[in-house]
């Protein structure tokens, strides 16, 4: 049973580490619109630039500090050459040019950095300590806290400020909040960088735990079932959908990986997330989509 | 065309000129190994046929129907190992029933992955699409069975004749693909422009509407998903045989599904000969790039950075068709042979 529990436990943890991705998709889905692929590629810019600042006798706090400055202007940017061009086309464009970023920001990321892989201490071990029994690791309970802090700080930001008020007027109506004066192109642009920022502290966790380097992009591919399951649009489903697929996936792992073969946590994420759609095609927290002819 | 010049030109319908034109281009791709070396046979013609033929596929499901997929080379794998699996097992068949069949099974297996689209509209629709990808690739690697139970993994094709022409030489190869790719993009070509290609269309610009209009939108989506992936499978299978010459599942990574989706994107989506058109971009820009790394050595560029250079143009060359030119290089083209026309009748 404390096997059992320990599994679970890990998994939820870890699931934690998806969600953090998946938050980053759900901030740029509701303000703007668009399903944005290149978050694989903003996490591992983020943590590639932190690390590489670092290593180059950068005080970390002032490297945090260059590196969200240069993922804000990446933000500004992305606004101005990408989604101003684009506005007013179908999704599956603004999809695709989202892919045609991930391939630029990781092109300039190893331009920039190389392409070697980054150890990076963030002074919190990955030892397990036993709590209540159980095992679980440090490193998890702090990701989880860091996690708990950035969701209390996004929806307070979001429900208690004139800015997310903005932000969830352009989620709600974008024509009726440019009516009433919001500026699109800023909110989109303040969208971005809030998931920049957010990229980047997943990228300093999944970068403590991985190794900062190349694979860290393709966390993107297991934060979208996450998201999937959660809906587009709810950061709250983000969070539940993380810790879903990260417990079942562990589940998964450990008592049927046996039974048919290791490796199943490639693609059981996918399944489940599948098998959550048939029943409820738009996500567990996603608004169904009202269509008229 | 402004109207005053369409008043001197008199112009034939597009359509009767189509099968000398592509009669035309098929002499000259006929006549191409007399000039060409085994090297632009083996390293450009025929990955560039073959990749034509997979955008091809996914145009037919993304260009046409609309569901976005990122599973290809998932359906191209199926397509290798099925054919693989019916040359080993069953040697009385010939060839052209194996790749039939290769793509037969792997249209079945595209449907089964197509099934919930029934259901699940949009974004969330590249969910089932991912899922095959990451599923097939787990499942050629672990079960034995599909690799003839060859431990190593990597397995060579057998060799392989059409009607007793034994296919082993460049040139040999070249033609047998050139073949099945002229054979399918007919066959493509007319069931677009058929009744059921403008069902597709339909659905692809809404679905809702051509739900009221009486169209049966789930045996339209699938019908998409079974052609789809049946060109897709004998690209896999051509891929396998006559330009990898091996059978593994590392051959049809997530990289070469997006590889076939920049294909449609910068070809053209909706477009059948734009598919040619992204497949040379695609096969051509690498070369291009590895020929200019010498001039970009001489000037003090690091040669190992060519690769990262090479990522972010590509990435950038997507999003500048994406803003300038969504219809893709197929539409250039035709706007440029609309220019040719009109000159110096019209500016």
């Amino acid at each position: 049973m404390n096997f059992f529990l320990e599994v679970l436990l890990g998994g939820l943890l870890a699931g934690v580490m998806y969600s953090l991705v998946a938050i980053g998709f759900v901030l740029i889905y509701k303000a703007s619109g668009v399903f944005n692929f290149a978050q694989g590629s903003l996490v591992l810019f983020g943590a590639l630039t932190f690390v590489s600042l670092v290593e180059r006798h950068v005080n970390p706090w002032i490297a945090f500090g260059l590196t969200l400055a240069a993922l804000v202007l990446i933000a500004i940017a992305i606004e101005r050459a990408v989604l101003r061009p684009l506005v007013n086309r179908p999704p599956i464009v603004l999809f695709m040019a989202t892919l045609g970023l991930s391939f630029i920001l990781e092109g300039a990321a190893q331009l920039f950095w190389g392409a070697q892989v980054h150890g990076l201490d963030l002074g919190i071990d990955d030892k397990p300590i036993e709590l209540g029994g159980v095992m679980i690791s440090q490193f998890d309970i702090f990701a989880a806290a860091v996690a708990a802090v950035l969701v209390i700080g996004l929806s307070l930001l979001t429900n208690r400020t004139r800015l997310g008020l903005s932000l969830r007027a352009v989620a709600d109506d974008p024509l009726a909040a440019l009516a009433v004066g919001i500026r699109l192109p800023r909110i989109w642009a303040i969208a971005w960088a809030l998931a920049g920022f957010v990229s980047l502290i997943a990228g300093l966790l999944w970068g403590a735990r991985l190794g900062v380097q190349f694979s860290l992009s393709l966390v993107v591919l297991k934060a979208l079932p996450v998201l999937i399951i959660g809906g587009f649009s709810s950061i709250g489903g983000a969070i539940v959908g993380g810790l879903l697929i990260g417990a079942s996936e562990k589940l998964a792992a450990v008592y049927v990986g046996p039974l048919i073969g290791d490796g199943i946590e490639n693609w059981f994420p996918y399944l489940l997330a599948m098998l959550f759609l048939l029943v409820r095609p738009s996500g567990l927290f996603g608004e169904p989509a009202v269509e008229r002819v | 065309m402004s109207s005053s010049a369409s008043l001197f030109l008199v112009r034939a319908p597009a359509l009767r000129r189509l099968p000398l034109r592509s009669a035309l281009l098929l002499a000259g791709l006929l006549c191409v190994p007399a000039f060409a070396n085994d090297y632009w046979l083996n390293a450009i013609l025929i990955p560039f046929l073959i990749l034509s033929l997979a955008g091809l596929g996914l145009n037919v499901l993304t260009g046409y129907a609309g569901q976005l997929s990122l599973g290809s080379a998932a359906f191209m794998a199926v397509g290798a190992y099925a054919t693989y699996n019916l040359v080993v097992r069953l040697p009385g068949l010939p060839l052209v029933a194996d790749l039939l069949l290769g793509g037969l099974i792997a249209a079945a297996i595209g449907t089964l992955f197509g099934l919930p689209s029934i259901r699940i509209k949009g974004f969330y629709l590249i969910v089932s699409t991912l899922a095959a990808q990451f599923f097939v690739e787990w499942i050629f690697t672990r079960v034995s069975w599909f690799s003839n139970n060859d431990s190593s993994g990597v397995l060579s094709a057998p060799k392989y004749a059409v009607f007793g022409w034994q296919i082993n030489s460049p040139v040999s190869r070249y033609l047998f693909v050139l073949g099945t790719v002229v054979l399918l993009f007919a066959f493509a070509a007319s069931v677009v422009r058929s009744e059921l290609g403008r069902r597709w269309m339909a659905v692809r610009d809404m679905d809702t509407a051509a739900a009221v209009i009486g169209i049966p939108i789930a045996r339209t989506k699938l019908l998409a998903f079974a052609l789809s992936s049946f060109i897709i499978g004998i690209a896999g299978a051509l891929w396998a045989f006559a330009y990898l010459g091996t059978v593994e599942p590392d051959g049809f990574d997530l990289n070469l599904s997006f590889q076939i989706l920049f294909i449609i994107i910068i070809g053209g989506m909706g477009s059948i000969g734009g598919n040619f058109l992204g497949a040379a971009f695609i096969v051509l820009l690498p070369i291009l790039l590895s020929h200019a790394a010498g001039v970009l050595a001489s000037i003090g560029v690091n040669v190992g950075q060519l690769q990262n250079l090479q990522k972010i143009l590509f990435g950038t060359l997507i999003i500048v068709f994406l803003i300038k030119e969504p219809d893709g290089l197929a539409r250039l083209v035709q706007i440029a042979r609309q220019r040719m026309r009109d000159w110096p009748l019209s500016s």
